[in-house]
């Protein structure tokens, strides 16, 4: 006897979806405002039934149900969640107000679920797809704007690159193990002479494909054009849940099929991880596009994330988990704000363009200066917890190099974080004002303000998750 | 001479890289990066069923059918992105998509 019910949030959100394309697309009037909200609906209610199920593998060894896939999924429904309320103000104004908009990112959401689940080669690719065409397709959402088309097709070459080379490494593992599911992976590879060179080469392209998906440098080529092109809110989107669910399946696929082979990954992820700290560091100085900046911002955390990753023990994992869950958090407010820069009813996207804002919206600016202090990592908010937690894992695995670059990377990336903080209080405002903002930017970014500003008092219960996803992970 | 695993494995990398070269060193159209795309879908296919026959195991030939239908929707996703940037631009010349850089 099957026991589908391991995978009842994922079919929970697919009816979903289903239903509210039906209903999206009878009556004759704009349904927009009625999906997105039916979609939020969807994800708060997938949470509540992820919450709920039973810990197991199922559909013949494809779908694994535990600790970490429930934290992964509770994450990336909160940040999908966030992502469509985003959207709804800016969309409308936009004139990109069609109701394919949130149903596409909730398939895109049932796809990061599926990939984080995936037990199985097989089920990590098809969840992947999902995601990915559906992103392709929201990237270039403003299909009137040559920039977003750009952006689109920018992302989709370099996605089906990405893809292809992640499906070459798994058909080699898959010809040098005999088998595509995890367990049995981990089972052959338990045995050190199985590890033979074929194996490591398709582990290797499995990475590079997984790398690709993460922005991880030297794949990181499509994230500023793909950021800048695309409209906000689906930057926002692409930063927050589809960046949880791709490091979740990196840490799933590396600490659980090939966590015997962790003397041949842990290698290349402190080389990935080392390129990503710099890069984003130092090639985000001098971006006055600020969804530009906050591409290489991303960058450079996806490679403070991997630190964690690099150290390849459970504190490592753990850190892992704890910043990508903050760094999500946190994201999505500053997101928030650069939805909310619109100038007489243009989008504006320039980082003099927020000068002078703590004049007329003091409100934004000082969650805004909270949000850059929080990524720059300084005490005590959020972002500092989670640099603390990767680099002492770092230090405790004696990765020194990692940890020291880590923390000047952290110092040079606090150059631009502070710019925008002083461009917002110190200088003189260009033009007319911003306009007002509106409610749902002010519900995100107060939301994600308060987290970040009041992590510190509480940070237990988010410890103690990732701690129970890490045991579950690396059993 | 019999056709071994090695043959099958030197034909499907031989195409991967072909599909590689062909994303990075074209410097003319669109379309043939989306052939490029299906020759590297293609080589991990071929990579698959010849391992799925060498083992003796039917999850290679599961998995190439899942990866030819994904394709399918993956070339449909793709033209048309191509379409509605045509569209905007009215080229597709790989040289021309330059917009976006700094």
């Amino acid at each position: 006897m099957m026991n589908w019910t391991l995978a009842l949030p994922e079919l929970v959100l697919a009816v979903c979806g289903l239903a509210i394309l039906g209903i999206g697309v009878l009556p004759k009037r704009n349904t927009f405002f009625p999906c997105a909200m039916a979609v939020v609906g969807a994800f708060l209610l997938t949470a509540v039934v992820t919450l709920g199920v039973p810990e197991g593998t199922a559909f013949g060894g494809q779908i694994a149900a535990d600790a970490f896939s429930r934290f992964a999924k509770v994450l990336i429904l909160l940040g999908a969640a966030a992502g469509v309320v985003l959207s709804i103000d800016f969309n409308a104004r936009e004139g990109l107000d069609r109701f394919e908009y949130p149903v596409l990112l909730l398939f895109a959401t049932l796809g990061m679920m599926v990939m984080v689940s995936a037990n199985d080669l097989m089920a990590l690719y098809i969840g992947l797809e999902l995601l990915s065409l559906s992103l392709y397709v929201v990237a270039a959402f403003n299909r009137d704007d040559e920039r977003s088309a750009e952006a689109g097709l920018k992302y989709f070459v370099l996605g089906a690159l990405a893809s292809g080379l992640l499906l070459y490494g798994s058909s080699l593992v898959y010809g040098f193990t005999g088998t595509t599911n995890f367990d049995s992976i981990a089972n052959v590879l338990s045995d050190p002479t199985k590890a033979s060179s074929g194996l490591v080469v398709g582990l290797v392209f499995v990475m590079v494909g997984l790398a690709f998906k993460i922005s991880a440098v030297p794949f990181h080529m499509w994230t500023p054009d793909v950021y800048e092109g695309a409209p906000t809110p689906v930057t926002a989107f692409f930063a927050a849940a589809p960046k949880v669910a791709a490091i979740a399946l990196f840490a799933r696929v590396l600490g659980g099929p090939f966590g015997d082979l962790a003397g041949q990954w842990q290698q290349v992820v402190v080389v990935i991880s080392l390129l990503s700290m710099v890069l984003g560091a130092f090639a985000a100085i001098g971006q006055e596009n600020i969804k530009r900046l906050m591409a290489y911002s991303s960058i450079g955390h996806v490679g403070f994330a991997l630190v964690g990753l690099a150290a390849a023990s459970e504190a490592g994992m753990r850190g892992l988990l704890v910043y990508m869950a903050i760094y999500l958090l946190m994201n999505l407010g500053a997101f928030a704000v650069l939805v909310a820069m619109r100038r007489q009813g243009r989008a504006v996207e320039q980082v003099k363009d927020l000068a002078g804002l703590a004049k007329t919206d003091l409100g934004m600016a000082v969650w805004m200066a909270i949000f850059m202090f929080s990524m720059a990592g300084i005490p005590p908010l959020a972002g500092f917890f989670g640099k603390m937690f990767v680099f002492k894992a770092a230090v405790d695995a004696g990765l020194w190099t990692l940890a020291i670059v880590g923390v000047l990377a952290s110092v040079v990336s606090a150059f631009y974080y502070l710019r925008i903080v002083k461009v917002m209080f110190f200088d003189d405002q260009v033009g007319a004002a911003l306009d007002p903002r509106p409610a749902t930017v002010s519900l995100v970014m107060t939301a994600s303000g308060l987290f970040t500003l009041l992590f510190f008092l509480y940070p237990a219960p988010l410890v103690a998750a990732a701690q129970a996803a890490v045991a579950a992970l690396l059993g | 001479m019999a056709v071994s695993l090695a043959h099958f494995l030197t034909v499907s990398a031989i195409l991967l890289v072909l599909g590689i070269f062909g994303i990075f060193l074209n410097r003319k159209n669109v379309i043939v990066i989306l052939m490029s795309v299906e020759l590297i879908l293609l080589a991990v296919n071929l990579n698959l069923v010849a391992f799925s026959a060498a083992l003796g195991d039917l999850t290679g030939q599961v998995f190439t059918m899942f990866i030819l239908t994904v394709a399918a929707a993956e070339a449909a996703i793709g033209l048309a992105i191509v379409v509605i940037y045509f569209r905007n631009r009215g080229t597709i010349e790989v040289e021309d998509i330059s917009t976006l850089k700094g």
